[in-house]
């Protein structure tokens, strides 16, 4: 039986979006590999991951402007999709996985789940209680132009760094 | 209609399909083509729709509850509801925020309810800036060209023709090409004019009223930006798009870029809940940091009723405030493949449902204007994701035209045309719609009336008259009907011998004009030791259901039922071999018959390969049908029957066939464009033949150029026989253990 992971990771290959697994202690060097600076982002709210220095994570209207990548959290991945649920905060993680040219979404391995309505379940309390989300699958695109075209308004390329639980540094499904 | 109107009609559309019906074509066909493959890979699909539909039912049903309760959730959240009643009301509302805001520009993402509002004009008229920033959209305000899809508003432009808009208007350094270099281009100055704005408008294809949040479906980002760099954020959309909870939503975020445009999802699927937490991105305070903003962000939702309240108390309209607009039935109609919004739209809206919505919001006339071109073809209904019976919403409105104005009152035709409608009905709907009594007359008249509708002068005078175009061939009645021939001869095998009972259907066309299939139809049923009646009984009602003639159609649904009622009470089996008669009985009779009537109809009815099909698996000898291993027998090119897809019935005739070893090839296209009356008409002739062209092309292929020809549908045959000038024949014609078809 595939797991979760892989069939995140199948669909996200279908939207030729590259994933890397990484362990938190490994985090700033996939990151490192991931990122084309300037890089812009928005804290991490994982406990025991968090931005490198080499990071601007005080974003500004000018710093988006500048940057060639835009690292934020997700909340939440689908598998069946090869979607990111990407929550807005005031520090500005909307504009950031917008504005550049690149996006690097970082997701846990815990948070991912297997479908749709699993995933909107999830979000439920969370809109009730005044928030905001984009469930974001691959980059921007658009075919108004006479053909497809990647970066319409929003980043042309996403990448994608999946946190393995700590534990589990090799991966697998726990 | 007069004959100049047809003829200007017939302009139209000529002119369409010449300037945009190709790039509508490549494009729509596309979405269809994705819809069934990514339809195709989802396991729920119908459980889905089911539960879509259900949802959407439910939320109209309580609608103004849900709006009270939307209201204080967004009310509570910090932003405002404001209710407007008509396009109007929803103006004025807009252009006060503007004003308060001092707006100089509002950027919008697309929405199709803005365009019923027509809000641009409005603020423009005050001197605000107004910017698409969808690239679609925005191609279409440079060009000053209203929208031609509901999903994707310039299909009808190709690259090059974007290209050559934007170097004439903008005049870059380097002369843009490419979609690449087009879409770079626009993004670059809508980001400026983004970076600027004062107020951000968006649509909303869902509402919660749990939560308050808008849902967003998008792919190029703009709406994201729209709703969140400026300070001040305006969402309108209809009244029907509130559903009770966040739960709700995920059904549609599965069906909705799978149904229009073939995605399993768009790129992005915003779910705000405004005033959103999002930082304003303010380009004049380039350092400021967004952690130490402090932004009072303004959130208005406009609620637009304009005619959806009315449209929730209308028995037959209330469906179409289910659709989310996904376009679904407007890539899979063959007419709107060919011609587009620009041809199969009103006011506002194209496609298959616009009929429900222009006649909702911007009255019937603005549907009497393209609602002809649904030809009730069917394939739109198992492609709604909210199960929404499209044709009949337009077959309804059709009706109401019909007795909305005076008309002409022709008493020549009030002799030939015995419905039930009042005078008022269009006469060459009406001759149409009578075609039984035609058929009749015809076949009494035969040959003489074949010759004389041969005859030029006759031809010219039909198309002046009524409309009929004088390139089709019109044809031929047959002197001795099907159940002439059957009375005299008698059946073959005897009740008694007999393993099952049938009564065929002698359907209007089988019986006057292709008499052969029904005979062919007889020797099958023989053949396989079926005891066969042939009683006499009345059209379907098809022919004036086409037409819009519901009391006439509902006149025949009653009497069909009473002359097969006894058979049925016997337990024979009712055959049928034109699909769309059989789908009268399996679908459309629901409206009209008691509920136990129709479905004993229903269930106790069959279509003929269909039949064949479940008595080869009981057992029948194949070996008595002639079969495809034989000498000279056919290789096959099968084209299906819309309305026979619709109900999935398509199978049995390529199961049979291919059991009985024939090699088949069968075509894709949805609909061969004849659809009964349609490729007669005057007006819509040339259209008929383009939609039509799409169906030769597959059957003038290499693989394809010498098999026989073989349809399902009466116009299908008739069709094919026009446009390939090969011979067409029924499927039962092929197994026909008499048949020399080859
Ligand atoms: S009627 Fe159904 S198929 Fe057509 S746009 Fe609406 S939801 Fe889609």
């Amino acid at each position: 039986m595939t797991t979760t992971v892989e069939r995140f990771e199948t669909a996200l290959e279908d939207l030729e979006v590259p994933v890397r697994r990484t362990t938190p202690a490994a985090f700033d060097e996939t990151l490192g590999r991931v990122a084309n600076e300037p890089v812009v982002g928005t804290p991490l709210p994982f406990e025991g991951v968090s931005l490198p220095a080499w990071v601007d994570d005080e974003p500004t209207p000018g710093a988006l402007e500048s940057a060639t990548t835009g690292v934020t959290a997700a909340s939440l991945g689908v598998a069946d999709y090869g979607s990111v649920v990407l929550p807005s905060t005031p520090e500005g993680s909307e504009p950031v996985s917008l504005f550049p040219e690149r996006h690097v979404a970082v997701l846990r391995e815990r948070d991912l789940v297997a479908d749709m309505p699993t995933a909107i379940e999830r979000l439920g309390p969370e809109l009730r209680d005044g928030g905001s989300a984009v469930i974001a699958t691959g980059p921007s695109a658009t075919a108004d132009m006479g053909a497809l075209v990647k970066g319409a308004h929003g980043p042309k390329e996403v990448r994608v760094v999946l946190i393995t639980d700590a534990e589990d540094a090799d991966g697998g499904e726990p | 209609m007069s004959t100049d109107t047809r003829e200007r009609k017939a302009e139209r559309i000529r002119h369409l399909l010449e300037t945009e019906g190709e790039a509508v074509e490549e494009n729509t066909l596309g979405f269809n083509e994705g819809r069934y493959e990514s339809v195709a890979d989802l396991e729920e699909y119908e459980a889905l729709k089911d539960r879509a539909r259900e949802i959407k039912e439910d939320a109209i049903e309580r609608l103004p509850e849900l709006i009270e309760q939307l209201r204080e959730t967004v009310e509570e959240n910090g932003g405002t509801l404001y209710l407007a009643d008509d396009a109007a009301d929803a103006n004025r509302y807009i252009r006060e925020v503007a004003g308060e805001n001092d707006a100089d520009r509002v950027v919008k993402s697309k929405s199709m309810t803005s365009e019923e509002l027509e809000v641009n004009e409005a603020l423009e008229a005050d001197g605000v800036d107004v910017v698409e920033t969808d690239l679609g959209e925005w191609v279409l305000q440079v060009a000053d060209e209203a929208p031609s899809h509901i999903v994707a508003p310039a299909i009808h432009k190709s690259e090059a023709e974007i290209a050559e808009l934007f170097n004439e208007q903008f005049d870059p350094d380097e002369p843009l090409e490419t979609a690449e270099e087009l879409t770079m281009f626009a993004r670059e100055r809508l980001g400026e004019l983004i970076a600027d704005a004062d107020v951000g408008m968006t649509g909303a294809n869902f509402i919660t009223a749990d939560s308050g949040s808008i849902m967003l479906v998008t792919s190029e980002g703009n709406a994201r930006k729209t709703a969140v760099v400026p300070d001040t954020h305006v969402a309108v959309a209809g009244v029907e798009k509130v559903v009770p909870s966040v739960e709700d939503l995920a059904p549609f975020i599965e069906l909705i870029g799978r149904s229009g445009t073939g995605q399993d999802i768009t790129s992005y699927v915003s779910l705000l809940t405004p005033p959103v937490d999002s930082p304003v991105v303010d380009f004049d305070d380039p350092d400021l940091e967004f952690a130490d903003r402090d932004d009072d962000r303004e959130f208005h939702l406009v609620l637009i009723d304009n005619g959806r309240m009315a449209m929730r108390e209308d028995e037959h309209l209330r469906e179409t405030l289910y659709c989310i607009r996904c376009s679904a039935c407007a890539n899979t109609c063959a007419n709107f493949q060919s011609v587009g919004g620009h041809a199969f739209g009103g006011e506002t809206y194209s496609g298959g449902i616009a009929t429900g919505w222009e006649a909702g919001v911007h009255g019937q006339d603005s549907a009497a204007e393209f609602n002809d071109l649904c030809t009730g073809c069917s394939r739109c209904v198992e492609a709604c994701p909210v199960k929404i019976d499209i044709p009949w919403i337009n077959t309804v409105v059709r009706d109401r035209i019909n007795r909305e104005d005076g008309g002409q009152f022709d008493f020549l035709v009030e002799g030939l045309t015995p419905d039930e409608e009042p005078g008022g009905v269009d006469l060459q709907k009406r001759l149409f719609g009578n075609y039984e009594t035609l058929a009749k007359l015809g076949s009494a008249t035969a040959p003489v009336s074949n010759w004389t509708t041969k005859l030029g002068p006759v031809r010219t005078l039909m198309e002046k008259t009524v409309g009929v175009d004088r390139r089709r061939p019109l044809p031929a009645f047959e002197r001795t009907t099907l159940v002439d021939w059957f009375e005299d001869r008698g059946p073959r095998v005897s009740a008694a011998d007999a393993d099952r009972e049938v009564v065929l259907y002698p359907d209007v066309y089988t019986n006057y004009i292709d008499v052969e299939r029904g005979k062919a139809a007889v020797r099958v049923l023989e053949a396989l030791s079926v005891h066969v009646r042939i009683p006499s009984a009345p059209g379907s009602g098809r022919a004036p259901l086409s037409q819009g003639m519901i009391d006439t159609a509902d006149e025949k649904a009653s009497r069909v039922y009473a002359s097969l009622a006894e058979h049925i009470d016997a337990g024979r089996d009712v055959v049928v071999i034109e699909p769309s008669d059989l789908a009268m009985f399996r679908s459309e009779y629901e409206k009209f018959l008691p509920e136990s009537s129709y479905e004993r109809l229903r269930e106790g009815s069959y279509e003929i390969l269909e039949y064949v099909y479940g008595l080869l698996e009981n057992g029948a000898d194949a070996d008595r049908l002639r079969t495809g291993d034989g000498e000279r027998a056919p290789d096959i090119a099968y084209h299906s029957h819309c309305q026979q897809r619709t109900l999935e019935l398509d199978r049995y005739t390529r199961a049979v066939l291919e059991d009985l070893e024939y090699d088949v090839l069968e075509s894709d296209v949805e609909c061969c464009g004849m659809a009964g009356s349609f490729g007669y008409k005057e007006q819509y002739y040339e259209l008929s033949m383009d939609v039509g062209d799409r169906l030769a092309d597959q059957f003038t292929t290499p693989e394809t150029s010498d098999r026989l020809v073989v349809a399902s549908g009466t116009s299908c045959e008739d069709q094919l026989e026009d446009l390939l000038a090969r011979e067409a024949v029924h499927p039962v014609e092929v197994l026909d253990p008499r048949s020399r078809h080859h």
